[in-house]
């Protein structure tokens, strides 16, 4: 109770991390308690009338196959979120590593690493996802998926946790810890890491998102795990059968709204650690 | 630029260039289970049908050249080749249609839409993400702050959606599907070129929203460290205007990175803007990939993913080479 | 001596900080004379670079001008239009920067740079004329004329500094204030740098405000000498009187704490702390640092007085 009051009172000075954790929270809630209310075997086509518009027994309406709208959502978002987090954890441990490497050793590990980064960012991620997820297609689940994603996920983590370990190196208290005959696992463990945690955050909160941005792109182009009832797949159904000049809003609208409110929350998280781990922006925002 | 540095940086696109040929060749190499191509090619002789020739010739085509009876290194090789003539060879599901000509076609309206899109939110963008860190600006400024970082952090394809729906089929202003009226016949009239604009109005403003956002907010946070250095405190006591000071010294500063940006970031743009095509139906690129994926036609998709990695490579190394121009202090590489 | 070209009266500057509000400038008096050197000093945080910005109106928020009259040649600068302002600088007022490390345009030649300031204040300026203007400013700072069409990464320090310098005198100013010009320069170039300024302020005949922590500098450059103290002026009078016999208890501990005039010496020695400006000490603000305080110094404020022929101080000690 006592850290719930302090995190409250940290929040106040802190609201975009407190309302983009609140927002995090209410989608997070949808996923886990909605089970409870619904029967999930209702995501499932011919589970009712198609393109119903929202009633009290289908308060989302239903599709053009006859799936319950509500029970998908309910079924999507820990999927999403699944991919997600799976995804930015693959791309933010490859990324720490890299990026120590990187930042501490520097030299030629630093120039290789780094060039190969900046290549890899102009290329068009979505792009090369779409020809792999073409190609394995048939197998695609969601943990496949979250590994397709995760393969592009890591170069951002890479370059900010590089430059971070750049300039902390060279503090003051890194050349303490060296004098005093740590180890350069000691230091890095003892000195650093710590140090980077808030960064860590915000780059592991940014991974989160691209990895979701790029896998509800991908499941909207038709790209995602066949069998299970995705954000993005709903999309695509949504947009193939043109929900959109048909008014049958209710079959877009869901699932544009969960997305918006997820990017949205995770990018306030990642706003607001960026504070945490830079006090200076505080002033400029 | 020196000529040793030029000719890396060449030698870097060339290199990027031959990984994403690479990859398409590997990538269906490695799916699970048979070849996808084979596969498709397969399915699509046992389905029979009024192209049935052609498909035969193609299966034919495709095991003469890639088949189990080459070697791998040979298959390769002639792959190589044909990408560097860019043949790409023929669309499954248009048959006989060559996946060039595909591109061709479609290619110009990918480029226009997004030329114009990308320069209008950079534009706009940036100079609104300037006016936003200058302490002289009117207060109006301040409170835009909230509504573009929202606008930054949603998808592109999603705001398409929505504008689909507010100004499609709520206020029916503009068009929401196609790249000109069914029906007109492309000409060089004027009427015919208001038409195409028209179409493009609601998939571009899709674009320039949500990246108006993205320029304003990484121009604002640059903008405020030049506010910082030393030289803006001079040039306002040397008694530079207002203005002087605001172009020449803060944005002219400020406007560096947001170049590095966009070179990092065309690949992300050219994704979304992908998604934004299928919505809108827009006759370019992305339509053509995304019928080329809900039909498996594995060469068109192939084909489009390498040519956009091409063209973000050309693009991306139009930046690098112009940029030293704008920065003295940068003789070639990105920092 | 001559006339009084700048004059401040009652000057405040305040900034406004999450702790409160934090007098950097507190009422301070003081004039300069047309054609003289004054040197001001004082320790970090004193309020030195907050007095000269104050004088340009360069304070920016949270800062700002709380009180004061500001006479440069009888206009009160305080109560000009911003636009009159602007007019002023440089044209009659000029800044002479800190470092200078940082203080030129990256992006522009310094001959667009020369070119921007003097159309600023004068746009019917022809282009030979300027031309011929910035050879003969780089020539009065001792730099080569093909200075003008390099980057400023491509100068050094010294360089860079004597192009401000130039920049400063460009549309021949009546007052120059120079922030530590030399700080972060190495000290054979400090010298030359200061021997530059000092060249130009007797051709141009200006009056030149030097702040700096360097004495020795000090000693060999300036006629009068100010000494600040938490936003307050403490000590004014003739450099050389101000050495021999400081009549200032902090003043007195400054010059004791100096190795010797003749080299470069920075001081540091003071006992004790600087005070926190948002809560300042009742009465002297210097009392708890002072050794020679007595009773009554925690509770009165001294205020500046003339205690001998142009020698200043505030101080219940006289
Ligand atoms: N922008 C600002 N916002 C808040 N406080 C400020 C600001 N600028 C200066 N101050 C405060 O005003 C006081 C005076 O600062 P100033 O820079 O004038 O000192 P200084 O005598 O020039 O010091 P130094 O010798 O280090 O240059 C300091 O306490 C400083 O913290
Ligand atoms: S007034 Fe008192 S405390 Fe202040 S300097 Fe003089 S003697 Fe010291
Ligand atoms: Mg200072």
């Amino acid at each position: 109770m006592a850290s719930l009051s302090a995190f409250w009172r940290y929040g106040r000075r802190n609201p975009k991390l407190l309302g983009g954790l609140l927002l995090i929270l209410v989608i997070v809630l949808i996923g886990l308690v909605g089970r409870f209310f619904v029967n999930l075997d209702d995501a499932r086509p011919i589970s009712a009338m198609p393109e119903m518009s929202p009633t009290w027994e289908h308060p989302f309406g239903t599709d053009g196959v006859g799936r319950d709208l509500f029970t998908v959502m309910v079924a999507a978002i820990p999927l999403a979120l699944e991919v997600g987090l799976l995804a930015g954890a693959v791309g933010l441990g490859i990324g720490t590593i890299l990026g120590f490497i990187a930042g501490y050793k520097g030299g030629m590990a630093d120039n290789i690493i780094r060039g190969v980064v900046d290549t890899l960012l102009t290329v068009p991620g979505l792009v090369v996802l779409i020809t792999i997820t073409a190609s394995i297609k048939s197998v695609l689940s969601v943990e496949v998926m979250a590994l397709v994603v995760a393969s592009l996920a890591w170069m951002w983590p890479t370059r900010t946790i590089r430059s971070q370990v750049l300039t902390m190196r060279e503090r003051a208290y890194v050349k303490m810890a060296k004098l005093n005959g740590l180890s350069t696992m000691e230091i890095i463990w003892q000195e650093l890491l710590p140090n980077l945690l808030p960064y860590l955050g915000a780059s592991y909160v940014g991974a989160v998102s691209s990895a979701i941005l790029a896998s509800i792109g991908l499941e909207a182009l038709g790209l995602g795990p066949q069998n299970e009832p995705t954000i993005g797949m709903t999309i695509y159904w949504a947009i193939a059968n043109t929900s959109l000049i048909r008014g049958i809003w209710w079959w877009w609208l869901p699932p544009i709204l969960f997305v918006i409110m997820l990017f949205i929350g995770l990018f306030m998280i990642s706003a607001g650690l960026d504070e945490v781990a830079n006090p200076r922006l505080r002033r400029t925002v | 630029m020196n000529v040793g540095a030029l000719a890396r940086r060449l030698g870097l696109f060339v290199v990027v260039i031959w990984a994403a040929a690479s990859f398409n060749f590997i990538v269906p190499r490695l799916a699970p289970g048979r070849d996808p191509i084979q596969q498709r090619l397969g399915q699509m002789a046992a389905q029979g049908g009024y192209q049935q020739q052609g498909i035969d010739a193609m299966v034919k085509a495709y095991q003469a050249r890639f088949g189990l009876d080459q070697p791998l290194w040979k298959q390769y090789l002639s792959y190589l080749g044909d990408i560097a003539r860019l043949d790409f060879g023929t669309s499954i599901a248009l048959f006989p249609t060559k996946v060039s000509d595909l591109i061709i076609h479609a290619l110009p309206w990918t480029i226009g839409l997004l030329l114009m899109s990308t320069l209008l939110a950079f534009t706009i963008g940036t100079l609104l993400g300037a006016l936003m860190a200058w302490p002289r600006s009117p207060r109006l400024f301040q409170y835009l702050v909230a509504p573009l970082m929202t606008l930054s952090a949603v998808p592109y394809y999603l705001l398409g959606l929505i504008l689909v729906y507010v100004f499609g089929v709520i206020v029916k202003v503009f068009p929401i599907s196609g790249g000109y009226s069914t029906g007109a016949v492309p000409n060089l009239s004027m009427a015919f070129a208001w038409d195409i604009v028209k179409h493009s109005i609601l998939p571009a403003l899709s674009i320039v929203l949500a990246g108006v956002g993205f320029w304003a907010m990484g121009m604002r946070a640059m903008m405020v460290t030049v506010e910082g250095e030393g030289y803006m405190l001079l040039a306002d006591a040397h008694g530079l205007k207002p203005r002087t000071i605001f172009f020449q010294y803060g944005m002219r500063n400020a406007i560096l990175p947001q170049f590095t940006a966009l070179a990092l970031s065309l690949g992300y743009i050219v994704s979304g803007s992908i998604l934004v095509e299928v919505i809108f139906t827009y006759p370019g690129i992305g339509s053509v990939l995304y019928r080329a994926i809900s039909g498996a036609d594995f060469f068109v998709i192939y084909g489009v993913v390498f040519m956009i990695v091409v063209a973000i490579g050309l693009a991306t190394l139009l930046i690098d080479l112009v940029y030293p121009l704008l920065d003295p202090r940068i003789t070639y590489e990105r920092t | 001596m001559s006339e009084e070209i700048l004059q401040v009266h009652n000057l405040r500057v305040e900034y406004y900080t999450s702790k409160g509000t934090l007098p950097a400038v507190n009422n301070v008096d003081f004039s300069l004379r047309a054609g003289e050197r004054f040197g001001l000093v004082g320790e970090s945080g004193s309020g030195k670079s907050t007095l000269i910005l104050a004088i340009l109106r360069l304070i920016q928020l949270p800062g700002r001008i709380a009180a004061g009259e500001i006479l440069l040649d009888g206009v009160d600068l305080a109560k000009l239009s911003l636009d009159e302002m602007r007019r002023k600088r440089l044209a009659e007022i000029a800044l002479i920067p800190q470092g200078a490390m940082d203080s030129l345009n990256p992006v522009v030649r310094i001959r667009d740079q020369f070119k921007l300031i003097m159309r600023a204040h004068d746009d019917s300026l022809s282009k030979a004329a300027i031309t011929e203007r910035i050879a003969e400013l780089l020539k009065w700072v001792g730099l080569d004329n093909h200075v003008a069409d390099l980057y400023p990464h491509e100068l050094s320090g010294g360089m860079k500094q004597r192009v401000c310098i130039a920049m400063a005198i460009a549309l021949r100013p009546k007052v120059i204030l120079a922030d530590e010009p030399t700080s972060a320069l190495d000290v054979i170039v400090q010298r030359r740098v200061m021997e530059t300024l000092a060249n130009v302020q007797e051709r141009l005949g200006a009056t030149v405000l030097l702040v700096g922590h360097d004495m020795g500098l000090m000693a060999q450059f300036v006629d009068r000498l100010g000494v600040m103290y938490g936003g307050k002026l403490v000590e004014v009078g003739p450099v050389r009187e101000l050495f021999k016999d400081p009549l200032h208890p902090y003043t007195q501990l400054l010059i004791q704490s100096l190795p010797s005039l003749e080299i470069q010496s920075e001081f540091q020695g003071v006992p004790g702390l600087p005070f926190s400006l948002t809560d300042p000490p009742s009465g002297c603000q210097f009392h708890p640092r002072c050794p020679r305080k007595m009773d009554h110094c925690s509770v009165l404020a001294p205020q500046l007085q003339e205690v001998r022929p142009g020698h200043w101080v505030s101080c219940h000690l006289y």
